[in-house]
């Protein structure tokens, strides 16, 4: 019982403030009826409401803002126009749900709230069959339940507080115990905009159930979070002018004064972390409404469900908790409807009946990770990005280059959903969006992966804390930038001459072997368009994780790790989409603090394009450049390795085995608006690997505008030919073999492999257009961008 | 804009206006929006940033956008070694401030004194430029500062 009254409580608390803003967006978006951004707001409201109102079983409530949704929808798509009627009866809906809210803030129930009216007129204004006039009441006043005022007086029914407890809810719902002891806390409901239900709205007070556990209450007190939020506040500025004192103090003789600031700097470092304790909350403050959730959805899905849960005593700060909160329940309901599966099905697939979701909760490098883990459907790569291409969010051609994980993370993209119906429960795209703005919002970052017909997971990771960060900072081209340790995975520095080696240019993108892995290297002066003052040819790489893939930041220089308090930047520098903020430094200069999410996002995505346009460039290099041999090193199965000169390399790639067809008995793929024939390593050299891989690994060759496609099992590193010993052996499509990395390594007969995918590849040099066959067989294939 | 805002826009025309000097012109603003003055400061440069934001300065712990008002009223870039006035302005509680050429006085203005916007004023000022006051001897022009901040 209790565990409901909490879970409508919050629900209540929340509807309100979301209702309050929906009355000013839907009159602000009549002024501006084109704005999506307003649009999608309102209908993101209105679907949090719909979506908690089903599995608090609040039917009528969810009657009408489905039908509310239902439009919404249409308008954001936009399939409807907003009309002054439309608005109308959108506001008319919004006040419905307001009577309902204070109908059960009142009684537990729905009462007597008609919703009929509202939602025959909000169907009508859909058809556009101008207001079947039924007037409904705008606002149905509920019997205002005057409750004695000594029970307002006490404390409101919680759960049994442990030590740290402070009061979580906003306003409305945290009366505070008597409201003399506490001066600071607001003593009234906040003030709403809607006089004519605010009669309503006073009953709220109590909540339902006033009696009050005083016991707990005695060996704590109860603090206004404003209060903390200052002291959180006050704390991050001792830390920074406790980082400029430590800074100017070190360059000091004076002994008592190094030893007073090491004082300074150990108290400063305890009484933030007392601080942050204070704001402390275990994280199953959230996590005990969920067993109820998928219970709930359980049944209504006919599903069968078991929730684990490891690591419920992992802490993190109230104010991120109560963000986390939502994203975190969406995924949840999300895994529940869309990833496991009925029981029938699991049956079907050999698994036990009953569906496992497992939270998790652990620290982690100063982080919290979040999992919501189930053992379910899992999401297919190839579905998923078919829906996106279908959805215009991705080019096909895009799609053939993104590797499975990337193709997942597109679930985050905004108006994605693949559940093949809208159900009442999730499905509208508006989910999985709203779940990563709210997560990177708050500093965080969220990743999926997923085994088809296995099961997902999805990966929360959160700060700490909000107001103060651990970052590192850095150089580049003599400015200094921090970078959230959080998105930081380790450091690199690498000496000229060793840089000269390591760096290495795959098809004009730079990339590093770090520990055999091709890392994608991102230089910090590109994307800020500067230029670097670093010219001994020292190269220092930030290894960084962003959306479940990892890429190196080239910076001039690393300076040191450091505690930042995160400052708010202008509305123009937000803008710019590259910075989450500035901070202040130890010696007092401003440093922007770099968004590794948008870095990643822009960074990647030109290095593309630019690597398209310095391929030209980047294949004559490779041409005056032979002698220095180096080999690109590919696995394909069986445990044999194959090198293949670099300078036949134009492009590593990933092709989507669905997406190979086949052209006579060969096998081709589209490609950036060609066809690229495929020549399958493996079989060309009577290896068998492994053929029902998802995604093919590819070598792209291309010359005089042609191109094939070289299919191995995986791509292995990139070494040095020179130092090889060679020894010819003669088998077919081989030049030899050589010992590469102490393993003995096939050399690959580059022109037989060619060959044997396009027999035409070397005897005609097309300008233009390829010339097509009588059986329609395109004799060349080029690239348009060639 | 609602009513009432542009109503009081009009209205403290005819107060007090901090004035500065820019690339040879006196420019005002009104007195309730300045913070403070500041001597030049260092700046930390936004790359990416439009070409207005001068940096961002650290008043006293808070980080703060600088905006060069020679370049957002089209003018050429301050000679060298010329040191800029950094004025302070708060605009719906967030800090903003403006690079100017030198501080001058706190002005009493008479509305009755207000003109449009001499037709002189070139493209890229005058839509910052909200009219001009006829002082003894030069032309004091009102800077719109809502819109000259709104880089």
């Amino acid at each position: 019982m209790d565990g409901l009254d909490d879970i409508v409580e919050e629900f209540l608390v929340e509807s309100h403030e979301n209702l309050d803003q929906l009355d000013s967006d839907l009159v602000a978006l009549e002024q501006e009826p084109d704005s999506r951004d307003r649009l999608s707001s309102i209908f993101r409201t209105i679907h949090t409401i719909k979506g908690t109102s089903g599995f608090l079983a609040f039917q009528r409530l969810e009657e009408v803002t489905h039908v509310g949704e239902n439009m919404l929808s249409r308008l954001r798509d936009g399939a409807l126009e907003l009309t002054p009627h439309r608005t109308s009866v959108l506001l008319r809906m919004v006040d419905t749900v307001r009577s309902l809210l204070a109908s059960i803030e009142a009684t537990s129930g729905e009462g007597s709230v008609d919703v009929s009216s509202v939602v025959t007129e909000i169907s009508a204004a859909m058809e556009d069959t101008p207001a079947a006039a039924v007037p409904a009441p705008a606002t149905q006043p509920v019997p205002a339940v005057a409750e004695p005022a000594e029970v307002v007086a006490e404390a409101p029914a919680e759960v049994p507080v442990p030590a740290a407890e402070v009061p979580a809810e906003v306003p409305p719902a945290a009366v505070p115990a008597p409201a003399a002891e506490l001066p600071a806390a607001p003593a009234v409901p906040a003030p709403r905009p809607a006089p004519a239900v605010e009669v309503a709205h006073e009953p709220e007070a109590d909540g339902g159930s006033g009696q009050a556990r005083r016991a707990v209450a005695d060996s704590t007190i109860r603090v206004d979070v404003d209060l903390l939020d200052e002291l959180m506040l006050l704390v991050g500025e001792l830390v920074l002018t406790r980082n400029q004192i430590v800074q100017y103090v070190g360059r000091s003789n004076d002994t008592d004064l190094v030893r007073a600031s090491q004082r300074l700097n150990l108290i400063a470092s305890e009484l933030q972390e007392g601080v942050m304790k204070t704001r402390m909350q275990p994280i199953d403050h959230i996590w005990s409404k969920l067993p109820r959730v998928v219970r709930d959805l359980g049944l209504q899905l006919r599903k069968s469900i078991r929730l684990e849960m490891e690591g419920r005593e992992t802490e993190l700060d109230k104010t991120l908790l109560e963000a986390v909160k939502d994203p975190l329940t969406h995924l949840v309901r999300n895994s529940v409807d869309h990833g496991i599966e009925d029981a029938d099905t699991r049956a079907r697939l050999g698994k036990p009946a009953e569906g496992v979701l497992t939270l998790r909760a652990r620290h982690e490098s100063g982080q919290v990770v979040v999992e919501v883990a189930d053992d379910g459907a899992g999401i297919d790569p190839a579905k998923l990005g078919a829906k996106a291409v279908e959805r215009g969010l991705v080019t096909p051609d895009a799609l053939t280059r993104m590797g499975p994980q990337d193709v997942l993370q597109m679930i985050f993209l905004p108006g994605f959903s693949t559940a093949a119906q809208v159900t009442n429960v999730s499905g509208r795209g508006v989910g999985m969006d709203v779940v990563k703005t709210n997560i990177e919002a708050i500093g965080g970052t969220i990743e999926v992966e997923s085994v088809a017909g296995r099961g997902t997971v999805c990966r929360l990771r959160i700060p700490l804390t909000l107001a103060i960060v651990p970052a590192l900072t850095v150089e580049c081209a003599g400015d200094r930038y921090a970078i959230p340790q959080i998105s930081l995975q380790e450091l690199v520095s690498l000496d000229a001459e060793k840089a000269a080696n390591a760096v290495e240019e795959v098809g004009g993108a730079p990339v590093y072997r770090l520990r055999g892995e091709l890392l994608p290297l991102v230089r910090l002066t590109d994307v800020l368009g500067l230029t670097s003052d670093r010219h001994d040819g020292h190269v220092v790489i930030a290894v960084l994780r962003s959306e479940g893939r990892r890429f190196g930041l080239v910076v001039d220089r690393v300076i040191n790790t450091e505690e930042i308090v995160v400052k708010a930047v202008g509305g123009q520098l937000k803008a710019i989409g590259l910075y989450s903020g500035a901070t202040v430094l130890g010696d007092g200069t401003v440093a922007l603090i770099l968004d590794v999410q948008a870095l990643a996002r822009r960074a990647l995505r030109t290095e593309t394009s630019e690597r398209q346009e310095s391929r030209v460039a980047a294949l004559q290099a490779q041409a005056t450049d032979a002698e220095r041999q180096r080999m690109l090193l590919a696995a394909i199965g069986g445990g044999r390795r194959v090198a293949i000169p670099l300078d036949t390399v134009t492009r590593l790639e990933q092709v989507r085995t669905e997406t190979v067809e086949r052209v006579g008995n060969r096998e081709v793929v589209q490609y950036r608006g060609a066809i690229l024939p495929i020549v399958r390593l493996d079989r060309h050299l009577g290896a068998y690997g492994e053929s029902d891989r998802e995604v093919l690994e590819v070598i792209v060759y291309s010359d005089h505008g042609r191109s094939v496609a070289i299919v191995v099992e995986e791509i292995l590193d990139i070494v040095d030919g020179e130092a090889a010993v060679r020894s010819d052996i003669d088998d077919m499509g081989l030049l030899g073999s050589a010992i590469l990395g102490d393993k003995v390594t096939e050399l690959l007969d580059v022109r037989a492999a060619i060959l044997a995918a396009d027999p035409a590849f070397y005897s005609t040099h097309p300008s233009a257009l390829a010339p097509v066959t009588p059986d329609g067989v395109p004799t060349s294939l080029l690239e348009a961008s060639l | 804009m609602t009513t009432a805002q542009a109503a009081a826009h009009t209205a403290a025309i005819g107060g007090q206006l901090a004035t500065f000097w820019l690339d040879g012109d006196l420019y005002g603003v009104e007195v309730a929006h300045v913070q403070e003055v500041l001597k030049s400061q260092g700046l930390t440069r936004v790359p990416l940033a439009p070409t207005a934001v001068a940096g961002l300065i650290n008043l006293r712990g808070q980080v703060v956008t600088a905006i060069e008002l020679r370049e957002r009223l089209g003018r050429p870039p301050r000679p060298e070694g010329t040191d800029a006035v950094v004025i302070v302005v708060r605009l719906h509680g967030e800090a903003v401030s403006l690079l100017v050429d030198a501080i001058a006085d706190v002005v009493d203005v008479d509305p009755a004194d207000f003109e449009a916007p001499p037709d002189t004023l070139d493209g890229a000022g005058r839509e910052l430029i909200r009219g001009a006051f006829k002082l003894d001897g030069h032309l004091l022009l009102a800077l719109d500062i809502h819109k000259a901040v709104s880089a």
